[in-house]
């Protein structure tokens, strides 16, 4: 462990802690940052009425919006002369979100990454290709910094160009690759082209995260590039990765808590759910200092567990993210997120995980039709296996998810690669 | 006689043909013999050509999902009834069953081929033989 001091400290003393932090930081923003004095006024809540860790739930939420509305510095604590340092999300609609960080906030990141990678399983003899993008993405900046503060040697090579980093795995003897999962398959598919066996390098550990994935997308990377996938978890918003991280045993993320306060909330009516219980996952920062966040709706779905994990870590575990609430899905009135899909779909033998789901503008459906790759695996001279294929795709996703499809079989690669976040469900006039 | 058939899955859009042909006139492989099933969505293109890995390696390069295996193709007279009783009625007779099958003029005048996609093939082929 990198910090078994936080770690591994009895869940007493971290909430003791995590209270602490809070109050200091909601009296931070109150005096700070106009917008939070302004929501806290309207909602009748001051600083001193967090008496407990519960009392978090008397302050307002913060969402994207609130970060678009402020664009691009207007939710920061410190002055701009203070600031060392500006990533920005990869806004596919409208402004991106810009998170600013001061040098405090700088050296709190590149330690939570580096007890990130620990936990994934990294050391300091470690040799990390990093195929995040590099530049406003804090993917890239946030693993090279953690990477470094670790004392692995950090290999910059931002994603793209996939056969120079399958090059580079296999002449530079790469230990751990860090990318989007869906990067992750596409390097392991070429290496597969190119008649690189990825299980025969130094590969270990693949540090997957930036999307959603699922268990069966694990199963297929671990296979094709023969080292253990490891999920972590962050947000633009938050501070990048190094939010969460699993731990060799995969029993979830552990969430870095005397640094992130972690709620779950009713994504409908916003009210705080049990532990166990599924829901939209809420995070306040408790330490960051250019600009802090308060209850942000993440949009992410999970489970939180308190109890003690088989690493001795104290810290909860969240479950991979089931879903976002704003690609959920609702076909016939069952709410369905695009990873339960690709469960379905990879659990059909020899289906690829190359799928896309095309829907109508409204996200209201009768039914949804997915496109799934046909591959010289699936693929017969005979069209009769074809029919059966698509049939048992559709009776899958009727048994499993209880909806229906309609299931179009296109051609190898027709569906884009995507060497970052993978967009899963495409509007028709997007065709 | 046994012969190895290529088949090509194709995406249901126009120009989808030619992306498929260009690649195996650019190798100078012929196509001897050639069918197409066609579903909503797609196609398989079934054919028999002069070099069946030269086939497989420029389509695979042209990234189309590739398939061989293995059919009959049978030489019989260009005559009147000659599909009836040569083929469909001994194969009848024998209990076998035709997945599918293309035929065409054959090469030589007076003659014609049939290719064929059946449930026992060792069986069929004695069959046929026997004429």
């Amino acid at each position: 462990m990198w910090e078994p001091q936080y770690e591994k400290m009895p869940r007493e003393e971290l909430e003791k802690l995590q209270l602490e932090r809070l109050q200091q930081k909601v009296k931070y923003v109150y005096e700070k940052v106009p917008f939070y004095r302004a929501k806290f006024q309207e909602t009748g809540v001051t600083p001193k009425d967090i008496k407990s860790l519960d009392d978090v739930t008397r302050l307002p939420f913060t969402s994207k919006t609130d970060f678009r509305d402020n664009y691009p510095f207007g939710l920061m604590a410190v002055p701009l002369s203070e600031v060392v340092r500006v990533h920005a999300s990869s806004g596919t609609t409208g402004k991106p979100v810009v998170a600013a960080y001061n040098a405090k906030d700088i050296d709190t990141w590149s330690n939570l990454m580096a007890r990130t990678l620990v936990s994934a399983g990294a050391h300091s003899g470690d040799i990390i290709q990093n195929a995040y993008g590099y530049g406003l993405f804090t993917g890239g900046l946030g693993f090279h910094y953690g990477g470094e503060r670790l004392g692995a040697a950090v290999i910059p090579v931002s994603s793209g160009n996939t056969k120079r980093q399958i090059m580079l795995i296999e002449d530079l003897g790469s230990t751990i690759l860090a990318c989007t999962p869906s990067y992750a398959l596409i390097l392991a598919e070429t290496a597969w082209e190119m008649g690189v066996d990825l299980a025969s390098t130094q590969l270990r550990i693949a540090a997957c995260g930036a999307e959603p994935w699922s268990e069966n997308m694990r199963a297929e990377i671990e296979a094709k590039a023969g080292v253990t996938a490891i999920d972590i978890y962050g947000l633009t918003e938050v501070v990048g990765p190094g939010v969460s991280c699993e731990c060799p045993y995969k029993a979830g993320m552990h969430i870095w808590e005397d640094h992130f306060l972690a709620e779950i909330v009713d994504p409908v009516t916003g009210e705080p759910l049990p532990y166990g219980q599924q829901g939209e996952l809420v995070l306040t920062t408790l330490t960051k200092e250019a600009l802090p966040v308060i209850r942000f709706r993440t949009h992410d779905i999970v489970n939180l567990h308190p109890e003690t994990c088989k690493c001795g870590r104290t810290m909860a575990r969240m479950s991979k993210v089931q879903g976002r609430t704003d690609d959920m899905l609702i076909v016939r009135g069952v709410n369905v997120f695009p990873t339960q899909i690709e469960s379905v779909l990879l659990s059909i033998e020899r289906v690829e995980p190359h799928y896309q789901i095309v829907v109508d503008r409204e996200r209201h459906l009768d039914d949804i039709e997915i496109w799934v790759e046909v591959s010289d695996a699936v693929f017969s001279d005979e069209m009769r296996s074809l029919e059966e294929l698509e049939g048992r795709v559709r009776a899958e996703m009727d048994s499993v998810l209880g909806i229906s499809a309609r299931i179009k079989l296109v051609e190898p690669k027709t569906i884009t690669r995507s060497e970052g976040k993978a967009k899963r469900v495409i509007d028709r006039c997007e065709l | 006689m046994r012969t190895k058939q290529v088949s090509v899955f194709l995406g249901n859009e126009p120009g989808r043909l030619v992306d498929m042909l260009k690649p195996l006139a650019d190798k100078q492989i012929n196509i001897h013999a050639m069918s197409v099933a066609d579903s909503t969505d797609f196609g398989i293109v079934r054919m028999v050509v002069s070099d069946t890995e030269g086939a497989v390696k420029a389509l695979h390069d042209a990234q189309f999902a590739v398939r061989v295996n293995e059919v009959l193709a049978y030489e019989m007279p260009h005559i009147p009834g000659g599909l009836l009783r040569l083929v469909a009625e001994p194969l009848a007779k024998a209990g076998i069953n035709l997945e599918y099958f293309y035929a065409f003029v054959g090469s030589e005048a007076g003659k014609a081929m049939v290719v064929l996609k059946v449930n026992d093939l060792e069986m069929a082929e004695r069959v046929l033989e026997k004429g």
